[in-house]
């Protein structure tokens, strides 16, 4: 207290932070959100100023811009001063998504990243991996192209229901 | 050679190759051969790009004189631009695209992974960054050069041709010169002598796979290290800097 001014009330925490952070969804997939996909990296709270570290999934990712829109607009919300800094190391990896998200993916019709599968840096690599049809879970599928919609999907069809499907692809 | 000059002109070339090869392959939009290689044309259009706005961001910040990177991107002339001189080549047919995208990506793949020990951090991330999108690009521009070489007697003429006229563009992507004498003495730039042996396996690999002959090495094109391009490179910035060009400072 200083010449009898009121002390600023700390609103939020770090930890508050990251669930309001976990309420702002992927532009392009929806059901999950900016935190489960890793993209935001680090919460530094000073106060009411807060800085917010987040990586790109992939360096032409359009939905970069986006994130930071929804993010500074939430936070400003709560009574923040925000600022984001852009990391790049270490670089994005589906790896970092949670279990939760990747079921998520699932439901949401979306075949997630499979676990473990070495396409990350090989060439020519020996044999294809199964994916398993995110509508009925056969595993009878096949590859039409390793570039979807969206940088982060590639597309598949499976031969047991015939549908077409995308698959959240391993980097 | 001053570090700092050094390692700007590195990142304008990274940066300058991905844009331009980025540019032309957005050309294709709407144009590709069926509705999915018209999206993973795009979607590696999009992975050059992006990947041109990094290392442009860290070459303005290297630079020290307050631009950006669109000041890079955009106001800069035709002998100030570092590109592969393959990259700004006219698509051709699909082929021709793909030989070039083949050619190019090989270097990108071997290149990016031994950058990725650069001791400069930004330089590193972003070899590492760009080392996982180019594995994919690599993988496709393989296979397609695979199905075609492999193909029929018209794709597979198609693909000799494509790849006969390209090769004396092969030599200017191994070129060094005192910016990349100065940075290995740093240990940031990668020795380019050491990536030729790898780039010459995977591209006599994949055209033995595609049924293909590798071209004599002759006469190989060059000038690139000054800033000297072809004929095309003057007609793809006219074209990508126009808006700029006309009002200067619009923003979206």
């Amino acid at each position: 207290m200083q010449n009898g001014k009121k002390m600023e009330t700390l609103v939020a925490n770090e930890k508050q932070v990251w669930d309001w952070l976990d309420q702002i969804p992927d532009p392009e997939i929806p059901v999950i959100s900016i935190v489960e996909l890793g993209v935001v990296r680090k919460v530094e709270l000073n106060k009411n100023e807060v800085t917010v570290s987040i990586t790109p999934t992939y360096t032409g990712c359009p939905a970069m811009h986006i994130f930071e829109q929804d993010i500074i607009a939430l936070l400003t919300e709560k009574g923040l001063r925000v600022n984001i800094r852009t990391t790049w190391s270490p670089p994005w990896t589906t790896d970092w998504l949670s279990d939760h998200a990747l079921n998520k993916l699932r439901d949401y019709g979306i075949a997630p990243p499979v676990k473990g599968t070495a396409d990350k840096g090989t060439l020519f690599s020996s044999g294809p991996k199964v994916v398993p049809c995110p509508k009925c879970l056969s595993n009878d599928t096949k590859v039409i192209s390793q570039f979807g919609s969206t940088a982060c999907k590639a597309l598949y069809s499976c031969n047991s229901c015939k549908e077409p499907f995308e698959y959240f692809k391993c980097i | 050679m001053e570090l700092k000059d050094a390692l700007y002109n590195y990142c304008l070339r990274m940066g300058d190759t991905s844009l331009i090869l980025g540019q032309r392959l957005a050309e294709w939009i709407s144009q590709g051969p069926t509705l999915e290689e018209d999206i993973a044309l795009t979607n590696i259009s999009l992975d050059h790009i992006g990947q041109a706005r990094t290392i442009y961001t860290y070459a303005a910040e290297v630079e020290g004189k307050g631009r950006s990177e669109d000041d890079i991107a955009y106001l800069r002339s035709e002998r100030e631009y570092f590109n592969f001189l393959m990259a700004e080549l006219p698509n051709g047919n699909f082929a021709d695209t793909m030989a070039r995208q083949f050619l190019t990506d090989v270097f990108m793949y071997h290149f990016y992974r031994a950058l990725v020990n650069s001791k400069d951090e930004r330089v590193a991330a972003h070899a590492a960054k760009s080392l996982k999108e180019v594995t994919y690009h690599l993988r496709h521009s393989g296979e397609w050069v695979v199905r075609l070489g492999d193909g029929t007697d018209e794709s597979h003429a198609k693909m000799q041709k494509a790849i006969d006229e390209l090769w004396m563009f092969t030599g200017d992507l191994f070129e060094m010169n005192e910016v990349d004498e100065t940075l290995i003495e740093f240990g940031i730039a990668v020795n380019l002598n050491e990536i030729k042996p790898l780039w010459d396996n995977t591209v006599n690999e994949v055209f033995k796979r595609a049924t293909l002959t590798r071209p004599e090495d002759g006469y190989m094109q060059t000038g690139r290290l000054d800033a000297k391009h072809t004929e095309y490179l003057g007609h793809i910035l006219s074209d990508m800097q126009y808006l700029q060009r006309t009002i200067p400072g619009a923003k979206w």
